[in-house]
């Protein structure tokens, strides 16, 4: 069942994927798929709503695979998940470099650092502990 | 770069890293999940400084910040004991929370870098989006950072009740709703640090009621929360690769939780509201016969080298006495003499989920020996012997027969229908539940009396005679 569901919210990723690139495609616009999204509805739909699809979307993938996850990894998923959560590092590069003032360059720097700290550590580590996983010598 | 290829770009980032998360349904496969997200963090990244366009002077700050944040993470993957694997993930959940508290701050200051408006004209959804972001990011720093003093035992795993902690609480979360709404009004960049100071004390207080036995389910909720933060923070700068991420950790960490909470059979809000496993509890039941049986390294060998089948139970106290080397020699001794070993693992033994398959594993331990609770429950029946390294709540029959306990109700490993169940222990203290285990006066256990790898060690010793 869970295997079935999982296909439907993978397929729905895919359509949301579809989407994007036609929207993408279909805009010169700045602010991308989303505002695309929100030009080709005719400016009805803002572009949060279109956002926000994909988080609710990203919601049911995460839970179905999440589930799918065997319980003997799930300290390797805590790290993992924590590294990819770094991912927040795209903001700080955006602070550091495109920032007219300092105040923001030095908050985006520090952000940097951290983050920076959590994707190394975070991906590294996974792959020490994943390593240590053996099956049975025959 | 255009920014309609960096918006595809973020999202196949965002896919990458929903296959990092698939790999791990089987251990074959994580390895290869493992280098999908790498390779989606570094597509995001690239992306991100192509379409920054940096400066060379901000492309070197950038470089220096990513080689100092980077080194300091690599040495800490590479010396971090699997052992302190728990206080390592709190602490690397606090830095993601205050990383998101800087790039909103970072955001208002200057929201031109962003794309989202000039400074006091900032999109009034942008500062809802990141306010929020903020909020639960300082939640999550403060909270993670109390969760590693407690589980890293530089505070006690003890509750602190703050008298009327829940008006408190309360009243911080209206204040924060209230600095939201004037932020959005106002775009003041004093209410914005208003609001991070309100949520910063949140976090501290709601870690602080709760117990050690619960910071697995803990340890889970600040997983999810950092990754809501990152969300918000993606809705402010419509990045794809941080909503889809974000979603994908929040569910993750939320699920972890549920799991938690489900095997020890407690209400996520009766977590959240602490308290648990501080006070000595009352111990019921006192007409049972409260003679212990007490055995020694020799009785153990002897009892397991004629056994048939042995099932090891690790628990916490294994991580804190470094036994699982000691425990893997044991385990290699009885097969060599013809003896079935087994592990069994209660999903709450450990301080976090899958910390007790993460040490077997450290100790060349096969996955494939190792169980969960609900596949190899029914085999302690016909187990000679059930050897309990360093758990003790979980294997409590009070769980499953006294309606009174106030554990009553949380799946156990019924370790008490072995024939004979040898239970290492420092002292005859309780458990971290702090409720008295029943399974020390049975007729059938054997107190082994002593440090967890020390105890092992003789164990091992004792074979050889």
């Amino acid at each position: 069942m869970a295997g079935t569901v999982l296909d439907t919210a993978l397929e729905n990723l895919d359509q949301a994927l579809e989407a994007v690139r036609t929207a993408a495609q279909s805009q010169a616009v700045a602010d991308g798929a989303a505002a695309a999204a929100h030009v080709a509805t005719g400016g009805v739909i803002d572009p949060f709503i279109f956002r926000f699809a994909i988080f609710i979307l990203a919601i049911f993938v995460g839970y179905y695979v999440v589930w799918s996850v065997t319980p003997a990894l799930h300290t390797p998923l805590m790290a993992v998940t924590n590294a990819i959560s770094s991912v927040i590092v795209v903001g700080a590069l955006l602070a550091v470099g495109a920032s007219a003032t300092g105040m923001a360059t030095g908050f985006g720097f520090v952000a940097l650092v951290l983050a920076s700290v959590n994707i190394f550590g975070g991906f590294l580590v996974t792959q020490r502990m994943l390593a240590m996983y053996k099956k049975k010598e025959k | 770069m255009s920014e309609n290829l960096a918006a595809f770009l973020y999202l196949v980032s965002g896919v990458l890293f929903i296959m990092a998360l698939r790999g791990l349904s089987h251990p074959t496969t994580s390895r290869q999940g493992n280098t999908y997200g790498m390779v989606g963090m570094g597509i995001a990244i690239v992306t991100t400084l192509l379409l920054a366009k940096p400066s060379l002077s901000s492309l070197g700050l950038i470089l220096v910040g990513i080689a100092a944040g980077g080194g300091a993470g690599a040495w800490i993957a590479r010396k971090i004991p699997m052992t302190s694997m728990p206080q390592l993930v709190a602490g690397f959940h606090s830095l993601v929370g205050l990383a998101a508290v800087l790039v909103a701050a970072a955001a208002l200051y200057s929201p031109h870098a962003f794309g989202i408006g000039e400074v006091g004209q900032i999109h009034g959804q942008a500062l809802v989006e990141m306010s929020l972001g903020v909020a639960i990011g300082a939640v999550t720093f403060t909270g993670s950072i109390i969760a590693f003093l407690k589980l890293d035992g530089r505070m006690s795993g003890k509750p602190i009740m703050l008298p009327m902690r829940h008006v408190l609480n309360a009243g911080l979360a209206i204040a924060i709703v209230v600095f939201i709404a004037i932020l959005v009004a106002t775009e003041s960049h004093t209410v914005f640090w208003l609001i991070v100071l309100c949520a910063l004390a949140l976090g501290v207080l709601l870690i602080i009621p709760i117990g050690g036995a619960d910071m697995p389910v803990v340890v889970s909720m600040l997983n999810s929360y950092s990754g809501w933060a990152a969300a918000g923070i993606g809705f402010t700068l419509g990045n794809l690769a941080l909503i889809i991420t974000g979603a994908l950790v929040g569910s993750s960490g939320a699920i972890l939780s549920y799991i938690m909470c489900k095997a020890m059979n407690r209400s996520f809000i009766s977590v959240i509201l602490g308290g648990f496993g501080g006070e000595a509890a009352a111990a019921g039941g006192d007409d049972i016969d409260r003679s212990v049986k007490l055995g020694s390294a020799d009785d153990a060998a002897f009892l397991m080298m004629n056994a048939s089948k042995v099932i090891i139970v690790p628990g916490y106290g294994m991580a804190v006495a470094q036994a699982q080397h000691a425990v893997r020699e044991l385990a290699d001794k009885l097969k060599a003499n013809g003896v079935e070993v087994k592990y069994a693992i209660h999903p709450v033994a450990g301080r976090m989920p899958g910390h007790m398959n993460v040490l077997l594993a450290e100790a060349n331990v096969p996955y494939d020996e190792v169980f969960e609770l609900e596949d190899i429950n029914s085999e302690f029946a016909q187990a000679d012997v059930a050897y309990v390294i360093g758990a003790n709540d979980v294997t409590n029959p009070a769980a499953r027969d006294d309606k009174t306990s106030p554990i009553y109700g949380m799946p156990i490993l019924d370790v008490d229908k072995a024939k004979t169940c040898l239970f290492v222990k420092r002292s005859l203290g309780s458990g971290y539940a702090g409720i008295d285990n029943t399974l020390f006066y049975k007729d059938g256990t054997m107190m082994l009396l002593g440090d967890a790898k020390k105890m092992t060690d003789d164990i091992v010793k004792a074979m050889d005679h």
